[in-house]
């Protein structure tokens, strides 16, 4: 069980993604953007932060990098959804610091499988 | 575990739908040749999410559809693609089509295919006409890796840079991985381990020979550090070599786990067609469009359920509206409990406590009333945001140039009378659009500006709700409208008629100024279906106008239709509800005021006109207590713009009152919209005033009235 941080602007993406989650036991939290994300982030812990990438207001990397920038975030793992494939779109993700990316679209075992990866 | 994701289809389709109508409002708003790129950004997000969605539940068509556009749209973000007014189009196309789309798979029916094609085809040949280099689709699978090595196991050194915590990474999720994958032994190497005291915490010193027996595919390996291929020195080697030659059409590239699987494909189809099909849509679709891949592969899908009718409407409610009737809701039971106390052993000084919960009681009902009152109503954006598109459309095709201003869209409106606003607001922007905005050249020859405005306004005014709809066009033709009434027969050729009642003819039926009839508002539906429909809900539709400076369509509505205020009145032994909106005042009269008029009756002179007195026992043939005016109250009403004096016995209370249909229990009946029942049980008539008016001015229909009664 773990205390997750779920961050997609998308209503049925962050509902699927956090009902999943809860589904197998983890703690969710979720925020529909990243300055959301990130005030909820600054006043509480978890242990794995997922986030879209094109969202508005604060998009997922610059949340991952203001994240990153905090100290209890430091070692966090944070992993990116994102609908691109291409290399340069890891690239980014990877600079901004992210711990690594899930692919959409994804089902609800593949991400499970994701999680479990990362949280062992 | 397996989780049903239908289950978000209806948040999927909901936002989707959103996102459909803030692509078209942002499409609109596009300036060609100098796009705001915060409002591409917004398209741009909007059709990443419907495509994203798209794809996690399993719509491919819609996926691959949006693909394109989310393409073309990226380009445009990117600066590599200009704005132009075809571009635009294209996309506003698009926008219908994915609304199809996404209706039919919603509500399961059949799409238009070739439509669909069509427009497809037509983004594609805009992408592949303008923009030199098409970057492969990363979709796009590669085929030739035919060479795949097999090994005994494998030799991997594995040394993380220093900043490799700091990326969220473990090593040690690496070896637990590798360890599932086959037999690891690992070594560690401790030396680049600094002295304690120069130790940095948060950095990676360490590294690791790993050994990993088994036949695994080197892949699987190289998968595992995928996420940290740059973020430490890796070396994978066979332990022992065997070269293998696989004839392997599909290898599934590294950056694209799995191919697009979804729930509710995986329901009916056995996971190789699953693999089939996904392989279609990957392999795009140079010989096949890729909508009709992508439909073929969406069509197993609904099979096994039962076609689904479209959702009951439904109406979105803040929950600070929920929050405040549960508040209500709760005051309720308190006033309930201390009123049964009262109750259970009432003594005669305990009567004043008694009148405050009553009135306690009073309060929460009418609070609770206004609550769940507020939570039918939307803002009136619901009926505005049709008209980005529809002026957009309707000038390109007209060759007008119009610039269209929305004010007031929070003002909120109940649902129903809402829903029914819709068209009559349609067409009054059309008839603006049609007939009052000029063509630039003809503005520019009047003298004004070449882009015509037009507005829409909403506000509450009383109890009422008002919308404005403005035009700086040419105004009414009162010579043109008044030639044509006398040629219809509408009015007689020495009639005198003011300028507002020549306005006021277009709302009579069968009326028609357009020199032709028009692609655009000349569809057989004139002006008195409008008003019609507007009186239909209590509500009232007037123009102003002014020739060469434009005109102003004001339509005022209930803000609900359920719940009125009504002013109670007595006429013989009988109560009326009179709509407290259509009193303007209440007198005493003398009879020397009184003007006889042959053939119009009595008229009343208030201030600087006379007003027709509609004596209402006459109207429900009752029998009078009083016929002689002096002895009871004329009340000055107003409907349809014109103002009658009611003669009426006496005044009561006034009060709210829930509207009864007479319609849906009996029929309709000509001066009266409804019924109500009263406090003490009774059940009391509503008045029509618009009706009544036209009852005195057509005593036939009186007659009518009168036979129907008698019948």
């Amino acid at each position: 069980m773990a205390k997750i941080l779920a961050v997609d602007d998308s209503a049925s993406m962050r509902q699927m993604v956090a009902f999943t989650l809860k589904a197998a036991g983890h703690i969710v939290t979720d925020a529909a953007d990243g300055q959301q994300a990130l005030n909820i982030a600054k006043t509480q812990s978890f242990d794995l932060v997922l986030t879209d990438v094109n969202m508005p207001i604060m998009d997922g990397l610059t949340l991952t990098k203001e994240l990153r920038a905090l100290p209890a975030y430091r070692f966090t793992p944070i992993l990116v959804l994102t609908t691109e494939a291409g290399v340069d779109k890891k690239q980014a993700g990877r600079a901004a610091g992210a711990t690594g990316w899930l692919v959409k679209p994804f089902n609800p075992d593949q991400l499970l499988a994701t999680i479990k990866k990362v949280l062992g | 575990m397996s989780i049903d994701i239908s289950q978000f289809h209806d948040v999927f389709f909901e936002e989707s739908f959103e996102g459909l109508d803030a692509m078209e409002s942002g499409l609109l708003n596009l300036d060609v040749g100098a796009a705001d790129i915060d409002a591409i950004n917004t398209i741009f997000r909007a059709a990443h999410s419907i495509k994203g969605g798209a794809g996690t539940f399993g719509f491919m068509a819609v996926s691959e559809f949006t693909h394109v556009m989310e393409t073309m749209l990226d380009e445009t973000r990117n600066g590599e693609r200009e704005v132009t007014a075809e571009l635009t189009n294209l996309f506003l196309e698009s926008v219908d089509v994915l609304r199809e789309m996404l209706t039919a798979v919603q509500q399961k029916t059949d799409t238009d295919d070739v439509r669909i094609e069509n427009v497809r085809n037509k983004l594609e040949a805009m992408m592949a006409g303008e923009s030199v280099a098409v970057k492969a689709e990363p979709v796009a699978v590669e085929a030739e890796s035919v060479e795949e090595l097999k090994s005994q196991g494998w030799k991997i050194q594995f040394t993380p840079h220093a900043h490799l915590l700091q990326t969220g990474n473990d090593p040690v999720r690496m070896l637990r991985e590798l360890s599932s994958l086959g037999e690891l032994s690992t070594e560690i190497n401790d030396g680049k381990l600094p002295p304690f005291s120069d130790l940095e915490p948060e950095d990676s010193y360490l590294s690791w020979d790993l050994t990993l027996l088994g036949d695994i595919p080197e892949k699987d390996v190289v998968e595992i550090f995928e996420w940290v291929d740059e973020d430490c020195d890796l070396v994978i080697e066979p332990l022992a070599v065997k070269r293998t030659t696989q004839v392997e059409e599909n290898v599934v590239e590294l950056d694209k786990p799995e191919a697009p699987v979804t729930a509710t494909v995986v329901e009916d189809v056995t996971p190789a067609e699953l693999a089939t099909a996904s392989e279609q849509t990957d392999a795009v679709v140079e010989e096949l469009g890729p909508a009709m891949v992508a439909a073929a592969i969406d069509k197993p899908a609904p099979k096994a359920k039962v076609a689904s009718a479209p959702a009951a409407s439904s109406i979105r409610v803040g929950t600070d509206k929920v929050d405040s009737l549960i508040n209500l809701v709760g005051e309720l039971v308190i006033t309930q409990s201390m009123l049964s106390q009262i109750g259970d052993n009432f003594t005669p000084n305990m009567l004043p406590k008694l009148i405050d919960g009553l009135a306690q009681l009073e309060r929460n009902s009418r609070e609770m009333q206004e609550a769940i009152m507020r939570i039918r109503m939307l803002p009136i954006s619901f009926a505005f945001n049709r008209f980005p598109r529809l002026v957009h459309d309707m000038t390109d095709k007209m060759g007008k140039k119009v610039e269209l201003k929305l004010t007031g869209e929070q003002t909120e409106l109940d649902k129903t009378v809402m829903e029914k606003i819709g068209d009559p607001l349609v067409h009054l922007v059309r008839n603006s659009l049609d007939h009052g905005l000029e063509t630039p050249e003809v503005r520019l020859a009047a003298g004004k500006g070449e882009t015509g405005l037009l507005q829409l306004k909403a506000f509450h005014q009383g109890g009422n709700i008002v919308i404005e709809i403005h035009d700086d066009g040419a105004g009414l033709n009162e010579d043109k409208i008044l030639a044509k009434a006398i040629e219809k027969g509408l009015v007689d050729v020495n009639d005198e008629l003011s300028p507002e009642k020549i306005h006021d003819l277009i709302f009579l039926p069968g009326f028609s100024t357009a020199d032709q009839v028009t692609d655009v508002s000349g569809r057989g539906v004139g002006m008195d279906v409008v008003r019609k429909n507007i009186t239909s809900l209590g509500g009232s539709v007037e123009v102003v106008s002014k020739r060469g400076q434009g005109s102003v369509f004001t339509i005022r509505l209930p803000l609900t239709l359920a719940i009125m205020d009504g002013q109670t009145i007595r006429v013989a032994n009988e109560n009326y509800i009179i709509p407290l909106i259509s009193i303007i005042e209440t007198l005493e009269v003398n009879s020397s005021d009184i003007k006889q008029v042959s053939g119009k009756g009595e008229l009343y002179p208030l201030r600087d006109e006379y007003v027709p007195i509609i004596r209402m026992y006459d109207v429900f043939n009752l029998n009078p207590e009083a016929t002689d005016l002096e002895e009871g109250l004329l009340v000055i009403v107003e409907g349809d713009g014109q103002k009658v004096g009611l003669f009426i016995d006496d005044l009561l209370g006034q009060q709210q009152v829930v509207i009864k249909s007479l319609e849906t229990n009996y029929r309709k009946v000509l001066g009266v919209s409804g019924a109500t029942i009263l406090g003490d049980g009774t059940v009391a008539l509503i008045l029509d005033v618009p009706g009544l008016i036209a009852l005195y001015r057509e005593p036939s229909l009186a007659l009518v009235v009168n036979n129907d009664r008698a019948a």
